[in-house]
């Protein structure tokens, strides 16, 4: 492809050899100036842009504040299993001296904190007010089957679960030890809704995500719209569908990361007003619960997320919208 | 440079806009279409920028077959053709200057060789002073020479003119037509679709004549 020779001025631009190894320099500075007139575009009309930044930072700070409520219950919880105790059922044919005795043998162990004696008669008495049928039935046999039971409660530096498990299985080798249970039942139920509520979350999250899709793909159709004739002059002076593309993807990726700072904002501002009540509650138990953000892990997933988000929804956009448009 | 071979183009709505149009015009030529209105001026010039392709016939220019021109092919075919339009397509909301650069931004050549050139182009057509307004606050004629600046920017060796000097005075009409031939001197291949047929008539070009959408009349080449 040779032009005729029509001005005698030198063409400096060819005389300048190509150097490949700044080729990706120039391609980085190429998509970094792309970006900012991107977002310098978006400014310009900052209402407009507000406006969708909002809906889709509330629309991604539900899932998101869910998220950071499981993490505090599962912090929560872990605070819970410093006080989780252990059950010893002892033998049945223990009498209350045998048990006295082992309970303070027990006492005086370095990991455990403290451990209270409930006798047959307490342990009926439980089981009835506890309103267990079968209360009756053990009533009917005569004689009271219950044994005696050491409720034990480690102290706070076994408080991790193995550490516990261990100290459970040395003193169900015990010999007047029959049975030794951590109480961790009611934990387990507790952990399973926990888990369900984050099950939630990933099915609310991919809704709105989805909603998110809707929205960022929405706006970037009605700006193609608004832009129709400068893409068909662009077109028309030899501007490459990828050229024309590229600030409305720009655009798509700009509304999802500052949607997704918004969701991060709205989130750490709702658990800021949320402390307070908490605080306040924690202090009736003489305990300190500071809540928990989101994690920077969890902080940069919002963020690399809503950002994909974006750029998926506006390229869906761009490419059902952008191909209509062609010069006439 | 440009050769037509039994080209018809048909629109589903209204019939051949171009019917078996055969001609064929060698680089650095300048020429005239003239024709009535609805002749088909417009949907040739169409044709050569490939805003339309042809129904049949062979387009070729620069020895490219447009009619065979990958879709990936086009925006660098547009970008060896400068097209001016009657209606000067501008873009209102950017300052002349913007405007012409368009073809250099869209090409990716960097800030200062943009400026240098639009600055010259500018110059060319006499816009240099009016670089920072818009489109709005120029006369017809301003608007239709920043057109013709934006148009020539990129050094095109092929420039299209629709109508460059459809509602404008005499003299101004004149001062366009010496644009177009100062391009010519230095090599570019000019097509002018004119109504002005008393200032066509003072100028020793080549000229075509359509009459509805058949080639009815050819000057031939200047000797
Ligand atoms: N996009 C289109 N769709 C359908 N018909 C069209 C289209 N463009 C042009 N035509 C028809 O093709 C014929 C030629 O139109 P064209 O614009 O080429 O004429 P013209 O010679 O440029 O006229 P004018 O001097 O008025 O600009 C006309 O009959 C017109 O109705
Ligand atoms: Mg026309």
């Amino acid at each position: 492809m040779r032009r005729p020779q029509r001005r005698p001025a030198p063409r400096r631009r060819s005389r300048i050899p190509l150097r490949l190894w700044r080729l990706p320099g120039i391609w980085a500075s190429h998509h970094l100036q792309g970006a900012v007139a991107s977002l310098g575009r978006l400014m310009r009309t900052p209402l407009p842009t507000l406006m969708t930044v909002a809906v889709i930072g509330m629309a991604l700070a539900l899932p998101g504040g869910l998220y950071a409520l499981t993490r505090n219950l599962s912090l929560l919880s872990t605070g819970w299993e410093q006080t989780a105790g252990l059950s010893l059922f002892l033998r049945t044919d223990m009498a209350e001296a045998q048990a006295a005795g082992l309970a303070d043998a027990l006492r005086a162990r370095p990991e455990v904190a403290e451990v209270r004696l409930i006798g047959p008669d307490d342990a009926l008495v439980e089981l009835r007010e506890a309103g267990a049928g079968f209360a009756d039935a053990i009533g009917l046999l005569g004689e009271n089957p219950l044994p005696w039971v050491l409720a034990l409660q480690p102290t706070a530096d076994v408080n991790a679960p193995d550490a516990l498990e261990r100290l459970r299985e040395e003193l169900a080798g015990l010999a007047e030890v029959d049975l030794a249970r951590l109480d961790t039942q009611w934990m387990r139920r507790f952990q399973a809704v926990v888990d369900l509520i984050r099950q939630g979350v990933l099915i609310l999250g991919a809704g709105l995500a989805l909603a998110v899709l809707l929205v960022i793909g929405n706006t970037i159709r009605l700006e193609i719209e608004n832009r129709r004739g400068e893409i068909e002059i662009m077109e028309l002076v030899g501007a490459t569908p990828a050229f024309i593309r590229r600030p409305f993807l720009y655009a798509g990726a700009w509304y999802g990361l500052l949607g997704g700072l918004a969701a991060w904002v709205l989130i750490a501002v709702g658990l800021l007003l949320l402390q307070g009540p908490v605080t306040r509650l924690a202090a009736l138990y003489h305990a300190q619960f500071p809540l928990a953000g989101l994690g920077p892990l969890a902080l940069l997933a919002l963020l690399g997320g809503s950002a994909l988000l974006g750029l998926l929804g506006s390229w869906i956009s761009v490419n059902r919208h952008l191909a209509a448009i062609e010069p006439h | 440079m440009i050769r037509f071979e039994h080209v018809t183009k048909r629109y589903p709505e209204s019939g051949d806009a171009i019917a078996d149009v055969s001609f064929e015009l060698a680089a650095g030529e300048m020429a005239f279409l003239t024709g009535h209105s609805g002749a088909g001026k417009s949907t040739l010039l169409r044709l050569i920028g490939l805003l339309e392709r042809p129904t049949r016939g062979l387009v070729t220019v620069r020895g490219r077959n447009l009619g065979r021109l990958p879709m990936r092919r086009v925006p660098l075919h547009r970008r060896e053709v400068g097209m001016i339009f009657q209606d000067h397509r501008l873009l209102p909301d950017r300052t002349v200057f913007d405007n012409v650069a368009l073809p250099l931004v869209v090409s990716g050549l960097g800030h200062k060789e943009i400026g240098r050139r639009v600055r010259a182009a500018l110059d060319q057509v006499g816009l240099l002073r009016k670089e920072r307004s818009f489109p709005v606050t120029l006369s017809s004629g301003e608007q239709q020479r920043v057109g013709i600046a934006r148009a020539v920017v990129g050094r095109p060796p092929l420039v299209l003119a629709d109508e460059p000097t459809g509602n404008l005075d005499p003299d101004l009409s004149r001062e366009i037509m010496g644009l177009f031939e100062r391009f010519n001197q230095v090599g570019v291949t000019v097509l002018i679709a004119s109504h002005d047929l008393a200032l066509i008539a003072t100028l020793p070009y080549r000229t075509f004549t359509l009459g509805a959408g058949r080639l009815t009349r050819d000057t031939g080449p200047r000797s």
